[in-house]
């Protein structure tokens, strides 16, 4: 047994040790963002002051403690989480051609969103309104999936319900575009719909925090569950695991994560499908391994794609811009690879 | 230990598939199920895994209804060989069978060194241990069929219930595997087994029960029901039964179709 014992640990070693890298990347990528910006910094008086406290310029701790340090741990927050949910959403069913959106999230913050600006809500009542809406959306598709769904393939049911669900909310958005002030409104929906992390602010961060804890906490802790869901409803029961509530606890909770970055960012696509299925490639589809390495992942990508939006050009580039177009073009590239050595 | 059934009908609401159905197994049995295409087997093994509701009647394990099992603890006792189908993301051959070990984790639990054992006796039972780091989806059928196997005895159940295990494999792992169903039932498993292959009653020197007709039409001893008339019925072909006359295999039964 001591043999094949042996040959277990490479593998795992190989995982942890792509974690670290990750990790030590992520490091990199902090510094290096917290450099980057219209006030440039160089690399040697960042470390200064982040271990002497002592910096030659007075104006140096408001810019990187108020502007530059929120933006970047929303970036991680964001990329992270939307990553992990993505995951879930996958693992959960059983296609890694799922994004986060695929219950409706994403269109239900969005005509929350909408529905406020339209209401002239202040930017705290845009967000409540998103989380709100967003997980509502999710509710709904659970809901009318139930219902209509008795006898039929749960699963199908609920992607479909989702589907509709989705469609009556993007509907709703053009609706809401439709009628906006197209001088004062309009602008504003347009620009929450495409996403930025401009605005995000510790308060906001402080807030969120719990929340996303809360949510991200039981996926990590039924990991090897959520595994076992891959052969399907009927040998995961037969292997001994109560799907149905699973999949609910899943469920609630990749929403709950997803509802709370987007109602601070705005609406951010593709790292959700992309980040998990390129990590899967990294390290395995095994969802121990896979929840953490896709928060490394796709806080790393969202940190340099945030870079790209805040410093490019002098006009901020909204990030659902930048992300398909960076994005789509990656997806492809994974994809190419993924077809000749199979996820 | 017993697996039963009492005037079960299973099937799908307004279209029962198997009424009247009273049938228990025990630890240490072999039960073979023959029958065509379609007569409602796999309907049967879903219902006695608590996947498909019943329409009435009851399943008992252990005189404990099965819808009062909760899920782990009922999968301690019974495993499941499904018929092979395919797996979204490339878990690893270990992994897989691993997931035989989930019922004996806690909630939040992940496999340990001891399941990782016990993984690997079962890799070296069903010889296999050269696919153990493997990608699971790279594997043929027939591989994949064996390391199914091998999940369902890292499972370490009472009862074990296989859907139809051979269709998948050569001849030499097909009775490889019948020789594995004999050794575990001499280690007082019970075991339910769908079959397309009359022979495999014979082989398990098994009981048999014959689904014909939305129902069990016949069931005993393999040598009283696998006959040359009832075979012609479930099948529509001439079958001869015969006794060989290979010394070892002492008076074993064999089918020989008529072409």
């Amino acid at each position: 047994m001591n043999h094949t014992a042996g040959i277990q640990q490479p593998d795992s070693r190989k995982v942890t040790f792509i974690l670290i890298g990750l990790g030590i990347l992520i490091i990199i990528s902090v510094l290096f963002s917290a450099c980057l910006g219209r006030y440039p910094l160089s690399l040697s008086d960042l470390l200064t002051y982040l271990f002497t406290g002592r910096s030659i310029d007075t104006s140096l701790p408001t810019v990187l403690l108020n502007v530059r340090l929120p933006r970047i741990i929303g970036a991680i927050i964001v990329g992270g989480v939307l990553a992990i949910a993505g995951a879930a959403y996958q693992g959960l069913f059983r296609n890694p051609m799922v994004s986060p959106d695929i219950l409706g999230v994403s269109s239900g913050a969005g005509f929350g969103a909408s529905l406020a600006i339209m209401l002239s809500f202040s930017l705290l009542g845009i967000q409540l309104m998103a989380f709100f809406f967003g997980l509502s959306a999710v509710f709904l598709a659970i809901f009318v999936s139930k219902i209509i769904g008795k006898n039929h393939d749960k699963i199908l049911m609920l992607v479909l319900s989702g589907m509709v669900t989705g469609a009556i909310f993007n509907a709703l958005i053009s609706l809401m575009k439709y009628v906006a002030d197209s001088d004062t409104k309009l602008p504003d929906i347009t620009f929450w719909l495409m996403g930025s992390l401009s605005s995000i602010t510790m308060d906001e961060i402080k807030v969120v925090l719990p929340i996303i804890i809360t949510g991200i906490l039981p996926l990590f802790l039924l990991s090897w569950r959520i595994n076992v869901l891959s052969f399907g409803e009927e040998e995961a029961k037969a292997l001994g695991i109560n799907t149905g509530r699973l999949r609910i606890i899943v469920i609630c909770c990749a929403s709950l994560i997803t509802a709370s970055v987007v109602c601070i960012s705005g609406l951010i696509g593709w790292i959700g499908l992309i980040i998990p299925h390129f990590t899967r490639f990294l390290v395995g589809p095994n969802h121990r391994y896979l929840f953490p390495a896709s928060f490394l992942t796709g806080s790393i990508f969202m940190l340099l794609i945030d870079n790209v939006a805040r410093s490019a050009t002098s006009l901020e580039i909204p990030l659902g811009i930048l992300i398909s177009l960076i994005g789509a073009p990656l997806f492809l590239v994974f994809l190419s690879k993924s077809t000749k050595k199979s996820w | 230990m017993k697996l039963e059934i009492k005037n079960g009908v299973f099937g799908y609401p307004h279209k029962p598939i198997l009424t009247g159905i009273d049938f228990e197994l025990n630890t240490g049995e072999i039960i073979c199920v023959l029958g065509k295409n379609g007569a409602g087997k796999t309907t049967l093994f879903k219902s006695m895994l608590g996947i498909l509701k019943p329409l009435s009647g009851s399943i008992l394990l252990n005189g404990k209804p099965i819808e009062h099992w909760n899920r782990s603890q009922f999968a301690r006792l019974v495993g499941y060989i499904p018929q092979v189908r395919a797996l979204p993301f490339p878990f690893t051959v270990l992994e897989v069978i691993l997931f035989g070990r989930t019922a004996h984790m806690s909630a939040f639990g992940s496999p340990g060194k001891k399941d990782r054992m016990i993984a690997d006796e079962c890799l070296e039972l069903l010889n296999i241990c050269h696919l153990r780091n493997r990608i699971f989806t790279q594997l043929s059928g027939g591989e994949q069929q064996m390391v199914i196997v091998a999940r369902a005895l890292a499972q370490q159940p009472s009862f074990l219930i296989l859907d139809e295990p051979t269709s998948s494999l050569d001849f030499g792992n097909q009775i490889k595997i019948i020789r594995q169903v004999n050794s575990l039932k001499n280690n007082s498993l019970g075991i339910l087994m769908a079959t397309h292959s009359p022979d495999h009653a014979f082989m398990c020197d098994a009981k048999v029960a014959v689904i014909h007709d939305g129902g069990i039409w016949k069931s005993g001893h393999s040598n009283d029901v696998v006959t040359e008339s009832i075979l012609k019925e479930i099948y529509g072909i001439d079958i001869k039964v015969q006794v060989s006359d290979i010394q070892s295999e002492s008076g074993r039964s064999v089918c020989i179709p008529i072409l």
